[in-house]
């Protein structure tokens, strides 16, 4: 860190030890003052003119010196506070922008293994507490170390006992002060943990409240954060006692320090040794001490915490995203956008093995369409997601244009890679922002067109402020079906050359998405298309249909020609096709 | 019913000027400094409490006597028993004993001090943790109460902040609170013994209080402005943040990392800004007060000093002067910072009381009924008696709707977006009460029912499924946390859940994700449904709740929901025809009034609005070879 800050922390340094130093010398200058006041009048008796004239002006310039050495301590001090709390921004600043970073990279497979509000809480909390011990804390120790080091030096030179006694209370408040670290540390890290389940529990229910309520489900809930606030309640009031035990020994070893001072410096005032005024500085020079002993206790509380917070800090920032781009990768040269899947297997690590694909082969080019049919957790949504790399594939491979997308840079992978998602995130900006999220800037006529495309402009354009209307938290909500086609819109302006849609049209109903799929219809030929849904009619006029089942494909074919098969273990379309179409039939009974 | 929604904390509304947005979000952060309603709000919560908080504050005040009577030992010390050392071998021996007494005397405050200093601060500390815990569960526990409509029209994040931000500031408040007491009484303390000790000297020393309460009252505005703008763009880098990390995926899949980032660090460029600029104003102070303390210190040499020549006054009064003068502009300053405390905890207190003022619009009537206890055959009766409902004033979204299911029938709801399907369904549970009407279930109209009791009577599956942190199991188990395994994969079997279910590492035990996200969404509705049957209820609602799950599943659903109706009484949303064919009658809602029930074919027959429907969700399938006539 020191080397980062090659400027304001030498400069830093040098602030602290000059506040140490004009501190330190507060007690001389106050010291030699009573001296002036009780020696003179003790060897003159208050008489002789030009001693007391004498005095009275050594008075005057004790005086001068100790405004003038407590405004350069004050200068000093502003100089070190302010390069402290600049070295701590600073640090803050980077620590922060590097944690965005991270997290920005960081691939799906460790999302979804984290939950958000512990991510969020990291940054927001825990680069706080981190930032904070910076600032205060580090700058603080030091400061303490000068003063007490550089005064044990300077009044120990003066009187040996006197001053080993003014600093005797440091080991013993040193021992505490480990003991208290030591213990705090554990305890907030217990703290913290119970704390972000607390938090979640809390943002569960309130998220799903309707679930909550459904269930009837309250007292349960209840019963659930009561004892959850229980379990922080306890650390949290052990660390209390835990600090306060600490801290209020630490004081009263201080104090019993100076009782020595007073005792041992009182008897040699009394044998003559020294001078009460001597004996005031050593007892105004155990009070310069007082202070940072006070604060040695928030240091420690800040280190335990600054310590467990940047544990959690650097767990992120030193995680390596499982996806990257290959040392040197060359960007993808994008020609007939010819996608294929390579006996293509895939299992999420360490979670759901029903998630896993395996033997996945298939190529598609420009102009094509793809179909994916089959139950929940078939794997169909894994398909897409390994195609802008997601997720990496555990064996095969999957190329576009004969390059392996591991081989190839990810930003040029996903710019001509669109995958539609069924669960749509609204960014809490206008309409407009939404739509050309992918291509920030966008010209309005290329908002417009891809809204349209997607059957969301007349919505849009009826809303009274248009395109500039709020969405996500706190503005408009939309339905399902709206986001999804806002969705679609996203995906759609950025031209992408390969584009998943993803279950993408659950939520919409079918003349919609019929009207949206006449209208991609013109687009679709320079660009190879996948859809995946349950509703045949959206994928059946697709060049091949893959039949998904526990991540195997165990019927292919084209519409016509998986109506054809027969067969024990076949007809699994079919038989999908006849229950979807047993509603056409009566429809058309019924007319 | 918007007079009852939250102002956001945080203010990120476009304003029409930064000025002025910079302004109003000021008042809401830092409001007015005491609000009486909230103070005496607040002091409700802390009457169970009061003993511990008497007690504190004498502990406080002892620990602050105890501070004050240092100085006075040494003055002692130096003007009684070192000066008595005059005058041969006898009189040391008595200063010695004098010496002695005195430091006596000062280890006994020594460990009063040690005593009072660790009852106060534990004291305060637990006591204020305490009253964090209680006024987090009221609102906590209020929440649970408090109206859909409410929620629906609240952010969980706005709510969270509330919960966590707000109730922290108040315990540091109250904390800080019981300290200024001690303060305030350091600082009276310390200007009675000194005016005691001296009038003159005490009057000229304090002559730099004025100055220094000058220089704050000039400086504090200045330096407020700078800190709520400091406070204001830390709260736009941490929602920054927060959205970022909330909607990665979709920044990665559109490859928008550069540009947020780009964006994060203006952010955070403006936040280290304003935060520099907050600590240069605040660090101004540091010197100020040093130099004043340096003047205070000087007058009492120069004056004290002379006064100490002259013989009208002695040494030690003069040094405890200056012990005094040094620990003087610690309370003043600690006094000063407890007014933007102060502020702080207004603020924060308006926001609390805000959540606990949303009144409870659904409240169990007196004696009201429970369900549960008088199960008999009519309670699957369901009746709606001339419902009009809405959730914006003026704006119906049911109007004059009636109709009745008996029990063990099933009935599905159809009609386009916007129909009033959905709120149908909330107004069966009683999640809103109806503007006109009556909504009955067993011929007892629902308001004079136990909510309790209505939640245990009616299953629902929502529209979004919603599962919780947990295990497979316990989210299925939901709302029986009794329920055996057994009955468990039972229901888990029966909506076609149990294969996926067993394949997971450790099946049901398989702890999922956030909201399940490690699971699809077909499966998660899936798990939502398991979770309707396994609540064993007389009345089950779908609220579309096949919409993600292909057609074999749906069957196999529509199967088990078959054998799960029997002796239940049912209603089904569905967008999709197959899920509602089932049905024992249909009603067709449009516009919120219905406009045909019937049987499936009846309907048909009638060549209505279902009609257009049923044709309209099968349109697709016109241009197909197989399906022309």
């Amino acid at each position: 860190m020191a080397l980062r800050y090659r400027v304001r922390f030498p400069a830093a340094v040098l602030a602290v030890i000059g506040a140490a130093t004009f501190q330190l010398l507060i007690p001389r200058f106050l010291g030699g003052a009573i001296d002036h006041a009780a020696s003179m009048l003790a060897a003159a008796g208050g008489e002789d003119a030009t001693l007391i004239a004498a005095a009275k002006s050594a008075l005057l310039g004790s005086a001068l010196m100790v405004l003038g050495t407590a405004i350069m301590r004050g200068v000093f001090t502003l100089a070190h506070n302010y390069l402290a709390e600049s070295i701590g921004q600073s640090f803050g600043y980077e620590l922060r922008l590097s944690f965005f970073e991270k997290l920005q990279r960081l691939s799906f497979s460790y999302h979804d293994r984290i939950h958000s509000g512990d991510l969020i809480t990291r940054g927001m909390l825990d680069i706080e507490g981190v930032r904070r011990f910076i600032e205060s804390g580090v700058m603080r120790l030091f400061q303490l170390a000068v003063l007490i080091g550089l005064g044990a030096y300077l009044y120990m030179g003066q009187d040996l006992i006197l001053g080993a006694l003014c600093v005797s209370f440091v080991p013993f408040a040193l021992w505490r002060g480990v003991v208290f670290r030591l213990r705090v540390r554990a305890l907030w890290r217990e703290f913290q943990e119970r704390m972000s389940v607390l938090t979640r529990i809390m943002e569960e229910n309130l998220a799903g409240i309707r679930v909550v309520r459904a269930f009837a489900a309250q007292k349960h809930e209840m019963q659930k954060f009561d004892d959850w606030q229980q379990r922080t309640l306890a650390p949290a009031i052990d660390m209390v006692r835990v600090r306060y035990f600490n801290t209020s020994m630490m004081t009263f070893s201080y104090f019993v320090a100076m009782g020595l001072v007073l005792w041992f410096g009182g008897l040699r005032v009394i044998d003559g040794q020294i001078t009460v005024g001597e004996l005031t500085q050593f007892l105004v020079f155990m009070t310069v001490l007082q202070m940072p002993v006070r604060q040695v206790g928030m240091v420690i509380n800040g280190y335990a915490r600054a310590s467990v917070s940047g544990a959690r800090m650097f767990e992120i920032l030193d995680l390596e995203p499982a996806i990257r781009d290959r040392q040197g990768a060359p960007a993808l040269k994008i020609g007939a956008a010819a996608l294929a899947f390579e006996n293509v297997s895939f299992s999420y690590q360490g979670f759901a093995s029903e998630h896993t694909v395996e033997g996945i082969t298939f190529a598609i080019e420009a102009g094509q369409t793809l179909g994916i049919v089959g139950p929940p957790g078939s794997g169909k949504s894994t398909i897409a997601h390994l195609i802008p790399r997601f997720y990496d594939v555990t064996g095969g491979r999957i190329t576009i244009d004969g390059q392996d997308i591991r081989e190839v840079t990810l930003d040029s992978l996903r710019a001509q890679v669109g995958v539609v998602q069924q669960d749509t995130f609204l960014f809490k900006t206008e309409v407009r922002e939404n739509v050309c999220y992918g291509e920030p800037g966008a010209e309005d006529d290329r908002v417009v067109e891809a809204a349209d495309t997607a059957q969301l402009h007349d919505y849009v354009a009826g809303l009274p402020e248009g395109y500039d209307t709020l969405v996500g938290e706190r503005g408009l909500s939309l339905s399902g079906g709206q986001r999804q086609r806002l969705s679609i819109a996203r995906s759609v302006l950025l031209t992408p050359r390969i584009i998943v849609f993803d279950d993408s049209t659950a939520a919409i109903d079918a003349g919609t998405e019929l009207r949206i799929r006449e209208s991609l219809k013109e687009l679709n030929r320079s660009r190879a298309t996948i859809i995946i849904s349950h509703r045949l009619s959206s994928l059946m006029h697709a060049d091949e249909i893959l039949f998904l089942e526990e991540g195997r494909i165990v019927e292919r074919g084209s519409h016509a020609e998986l109506l054809a098969q027969q067969g024990p273990h076949l007809g699994r379309y079919r038989r999908l096709f006849d229950l979807q179409m047993g509603l056409a039939r009566d429809n058309a009974h019924a007319r | 019913m918007p007079d009852n929604a939250l102002p956001d904390p945080v203010a990120a509304k476009p304003a029409a000027t930064p000025r002025k947005h910079a302004a109003r979000a000021g008042e809401e952060i830092f409001a007015k400094a005491i609000d009486p309603r909230v103070v005496a709000r607040f002091f409700g919560f802390l009457r169970p409490y009061r003993f511990m908080i008497v007690i504190s504050i004498v502990a406080v005040l002892v620990f602050t006597l105890t501070q004050i009577a240092v100085p006075l030992v040494i003055r002692y010390v130096i003007d009684k028993a070192l000066p008595a050392a005059a005058g041969g071998l006898a009189a040391r021996g008595n200063a010695v004993h004098l010496l002695g007494l005195a430091v006596g005397g000062f280890f006994a405050v020594a460990l009063v001090n040690y005593a009072s200093n660790y009852c106060q601060q534990t004291w305060v500390a637990v006591t204020a943790e305490r009253v964090l815990i209680d006024m987090r569960r009221a609102m906590y526990s209020h929440l649970q109460q408090v109206s859909l409509s409410f929620m629906d029209r609240t952010q969980v994040g706005q709510l969270m902040s509330r919960l966590q931000g707000d109730v922290g500031a108040l315990q540091e408040f109250l904390e800080s609170s019981i300290f200024a007491i001690g303060d305030l009484a350091l600082l009276i303390g310390i200007i009675i013994v000194l005016l005691a000790m001296d009038a003159e000297l005490g009057l000229l020393t304090l002559s730099v209080v004025p100055i220094l309460v000058l220089v704050r009252a000039i400086w504090l505005p200045a330096a407020k402005r700078a800190f709520l703008r400091a406070r204001e763009t830390s709260s736009i880098v941490n929602s920054a943040l927060a959205e970022n990390i909330n909607g990665v995926r979709t920044v990665q899949e559109m490859s928008r990392e550069g540009f947020n980032f780009a964006a994060f660090r203006e952010k955070a460029a403006e936040n280290y800004r304003t935060h520099l600029r907050a600590t240069r104003l605040a660090q101004v102070m540091v010197p100020t007060v040093d130099t004043l303390t340096g003047a205070a210190m000087a007058i009492v040499i120069l004056v004290g000093g002379n006064r100490v020549l002259e013989g009208t006054l002695e040494v030690g009064v003069v040094v405890a002067f200056l012990f005094y003068v040094q620990r003087f502009f610690d309370p003043i300053r600690s006094l000063t910072m407890q007014y933007s405390v102060m502020q702080q905890a207004t603020a924060s207190g308006q926001r609390i009381f805000e959540v606990l003022d949303v009144p409870v619009d659904l409240k169990d009537r007196p004696g009201a009924i429970d369900l549960m206890k008088s199960r008999n055959p009519g309670e699957g009766t369901v009746e709606f008696r001339n419902v009009t409902f809405g959730y914006v004033a003026g704006l119906p979204i049911l109007k004059n709707v009636s109709f009745s299911v008996a029990p063990g029938e099933t009935v599905a709801l159809v009609g386009p977006t916007g129909s009033g399907k959905t709120s149908t369904m909330a107004l069966l549970h009683r999640f809103y009460d109806v503007w006109e009407g009556q909504v009955l279930i067993g011929g007892r109209d629902v308001r004079d029912l136990q909510q309790e009791s209505l939640g245990r009577h009616i299953a629902m599956v929502l529209q979004e499924p919603f599962l919780f942190t947990g295990s497979v199991i316990d989210n299925i188990r939901y709302r029986e946390a009794l329920a055996s395994r057994e009955v468990v994969e039972r229901a888990a079997r029966a909506v076609g859940a149990h294969d996926f279910i067993a394949r997971l590492p450790q099946g049901y035990d398989t702890v999922l994700g956030q909201r399940g996200v490690n699971l699809s969404i077909g499966q998660r509705q899936l798990l939502s449904f398991a979770r309707a049957i396994v609540a064993d209820a007389g009345i089950l609602i779908l609220d579309e709740a096949t919409a993600s799950v292909d057609s074999f599943t749906e069957r196999a659903i529509q199967t088990a929901l078959e054998k799960t109706l029997v002796g239940r009484t049912g209603l089904i949303i569905a967008h999709r025809l197959a899920t509602i064919r089932g049905a024992d009658r249909i009603i067709v809602l449009q516009e919120g009034r219905i406009v045909e029930q019937g049987t499936h074919a009846q309907l048909l027959a009638m060549g209505g609005l279902y009609h257009r429907l049923h044709a309209m969700n099968v349109a697709s399938f016109d241009d197909l070879p197989a399906n022309r006539h």
